[in-house]
């Protein structure tokens, strides 16, 4: 099906658009499990609504697969209409080659800069005092969410906090559970750890490592603390044969795991299978420590096209995407945050309005994306995906390493 | 002349785009180029963050123990399958068939047959454990230090039909009357293969040594559908790196630095290979 899709896109793209004010837009995105297709369809059927065309250029497969197809279709000279990246560094390079669009001109028409709450999250968009991108929600990393069925098979409690939950393992492994699911993906392992960072370390910690790339905060003892909580982790998750992240929020789901450090785009799966937050799972933002959360998310772009009518279509879509009725029913289906603070999500349930809440006291922190570029992140992640397979790594040896990373990152 | 026209294309082909290629990355090697390739020279920095990345030498370590494996196993099965095929078996079409089979799949489809064989929950050892034998235990791509061999199963299993195949098409051109003179000469069968026929058997083995040598060198997407290089970083392999590096972490410079490493070793094999097996005829 997806192929078939790309096919048409493919062909779309030569095809000369029949009417000005029908003109087919290929975007370009990476959201392909069930919560996440139903999300981007919302999104398609606002642009539709506006006499244009969504063609549809889903790529299968995480970010870190679909990213160099987008990136080499822009570089290599056959761009897209508009394409999802997080926001963040990972275009800054396209930009300041002028392969991207500068569409200050609708922001400043539609006053973003008042409407997108945090302001951060516009900052990343914005090079050289132009804006780029158009960022459409918040994703945050730091939610540990919870199987209430495994506990209520485990017989104890479901935890309120990371302690609770790695005291709770023993009792989930007895009931022939993994406690803790995770997928075998390098970018999982990476983004549970910087989860650990800001839960056991703290928001401090985690934007001195991640911000300053300070080495000596890296090496000290409380940055050890952490990497204990890993080893907890990593006993945790022995066990939890998957691959994909939404495998594993499925063993969440069934109850056959305890719990998954994943992002919010979790929330999505358990909607699908029509679970309830607070009765079917819970969720502890921050692993119920250390109560903040990142912003970091979606953002799309869009590369500069030479025909004149898509040019235009491009500026309608990025309107659209932060129109107030889209982005409720695009976060509702995500399970993201909506980027405007003057939107009222009421079908909100339990665990997005704690997120809600969170983002309204303002304790966040900026997104790994946001903070380091991608090829010192992806240099954790082979880290953390390491130490978690290999029972006899220490945690010295893995910060020790963790350090070196630190101090040359960029 | 007309031989030295018509020749043209594949001439500037050859010079514009491997040789050309080929030192492009190798000046751009030297760069610290980011998602974009970019003329800032760094000297030795990307080879020696190279060197010093613990994934970048387990990915060699891998393609090492592969190589050989690889390299011994399929040739060895494969000339066996082709010897039994050999002995004028009924039915020998069915068998050729089958073992030549696996190679119609790509690798991906090979790779995902074989995540799914071996996955510990529902694969092979799930199938055994159902049936009463709790305590077996076959999990290769799930155990950081036999990975690699689950990966190599799935390898060997796509690609000795083919060596078969080309052993077996060896043996038929062996001349009947060797294997008459031999028996006449009250030689054992196994003797006979391994003096006469092996050594008549070069120039196939030589074409089933290439095939196989380019097949390690770039094997990627095997890995990728298998185990996506994990547990952890356990079975990485260099081509896999390369491109991670590249368009995933957008690091061109660093990427380019192990695709010329990759080069180099291909090098340092071939060089000598080529000396002795080239250079030996003109002396003779």
């Amino acid at each position: 099906m997806r192929y078939r899709l790309s096919a048409a896109v493919l062909a779309a793209g030569v095809a000369f658009p029949l009417a000005a004010q029908a003109t087919d837009l290929e975007v370009t995105h990476w959201w392909t499990s069930g919560g996440e297709a139903a999300a981007v369809a919302e999104l398609a059927k606002a642009f539709d609504a506006t006499g244009n065309k969504w063609i549809d250029g889903a790529i299968a497969g995480s970010g870190n697969t679909a990213r160099p197809v987008m990136i080499s279709r822009i570089t290599g000279g056959d761009p897209m209409g508009a394409t999802q990246f997080n926001h963040g560094r990972q275009t800054e390079e396209l930009i300041e080659a002028g392969l991207m669009r500068d569409v200050t001109k609708v922001a400043e028409e539609q006053g973003w800069v008042d409407i997108v709450k945090p302001a951060s999250l516009l900052d990343s968009c914005t090079v050289d005092g132009k804006i780029y991108c158009v960022p459409i929600n918040i994703h945050s990393w730091e939610w540990l969410w919870l199987s209430n069925k495994a506990f209520e098979d485990a017989g104890v409690e479901v935890p309120t906090n990371w302690d609770e939950f790695v005291a709770a393992a023993p009792a989930l492994k007895e009931a022939g559970k993994v406690p803790l699911a995770i997928g075998g993906q390098p970018w999982q392992a990476g983004g549970a750890f910087r989860v650990l960072v800001t839960g056991i370390g703290g928001p401090d910690l985690y934007e001195k490592v991640y911000g300053d790339k300070d080495a000596d905060a890296a090496g000290g003892p409380e940055m050890a603390k952490v990497f204990d909580a890993v080893e907890d982790m990593r006993e945790m998750s022995a066990g939890s044969n998957v691959q994909d992240w939404n495998q594993a929020t499925n063993l969440v789901i069934t109850g056959q795991a305890g719990g998954q450090i994943m992002g919010d785009w979790a929330q999505g799966e358990f909607q699908i299978a029509g679970q309830v937050a607070g009765e079917d799972y819970s969720c502890l933002p921050g692993l119920g420590v250390n109560e903040a959360i990142s912003t970091g998310g979606d953002a799309f772009y869009f590369p500069t096209l030479d025909d004149e009518t898509e040019s235009a279509a491009q500026l309608e879509l990025a309107s659209v995407m932060l129109d107030p009725k889209t982005q409720v029913a695009f976060n509702l289906k995500k399970g993201s945050l909506p980027v405007r603070g003057d939107v009222d999500l009421e079908a909100a349930n339990d665990c997005m309005r704690k997120g809600l809440d969170i983002l309204a006291r303002g304790d966040i922190v900026s997104s790994g994306e946001q903070l380091m570029n991608q090829d010192s992140l992806n240099q954790i992640n082979d880290l953390i995906a390491e130490f978690l397979a290999t029972p006899d790594m220490t945690t010295e040896a893995a910060q020790e390493r963790f350090v070196d990373i630190v101090a040359s990152a960029k | 002349m007309t031989a030295k026209i018509a020749s043209l294309p594949m001439i500037l082909t050859a010079s514009v785009v491997f040789a050309g290629g080929t030192v492009w990355t190798f000046v751009y090697s030297f760069t610290d180029s980011g998602l974009l390739p970019r003329l800032r020279f760094v000297g030795l920095d990307q080879y020696e963050r190279l060197w010093s990345t613990r994934r970048w030498l387990v990915s060699i370590e891998n393609l090492f123990i592969y190589g050989v494996c690889m390299l011994v196993f399929s040739l060895v099965i494969g000339f066996v399958l082709a010897a039994l095929l050999d002995q004028k078996i009924r039915f020998e079409n069915t068998f050729r068939t089958i073992f030549l089979y696996p190679f119609a799949l790509s690798f991906i489809v090979t790779g995902l047959v074989w995540q799914w064989l071996l996955n510990p929950d529902f694969g092979i050892q799930g199938v055994v454990q159902g049936l009463g034998w709790t305590s077996f235990d076959f999990d290769p791509l799930y155990d950081p230090d036999i990975v690699i061999y689950g990966i190599l199963i799935a390898a060997l299993w796509q690609s000795t039909g083919l060596v078969m195949c080309l052993m077996l098409a060896g043996l038929r051109g062996i001349d009947e009357d060797i294997w008459k003179a031999a028996r006449v000469d009250g030689i054992p069968m196994w003797r006979t293969y391994v003096f006469i026929v092996i050594p008549m058997l070069r120039p196939v083995l030589v074409t089933a040594l290439v095939i196989i040598a380019s097949g390690i060198v770039k094997v990627y997407d095997l890995v990728v559908a298998q185990t996506s290089g994990g547990p952890g970083i356990a079975s990485e392999v260099p081509a896999k790196y390369v491109y991670d590096m590249m368009f995933s972490s957008q690091n061109l410079g660093q990427g380019f630095a192990a695709s010329t490493m990759m080069l180099l070793s291909v090098l340092i094999v071939l060089i000598p290979w080529a000396y002795l097996e080239f250079g030996k005829k003109k002396h003779g």
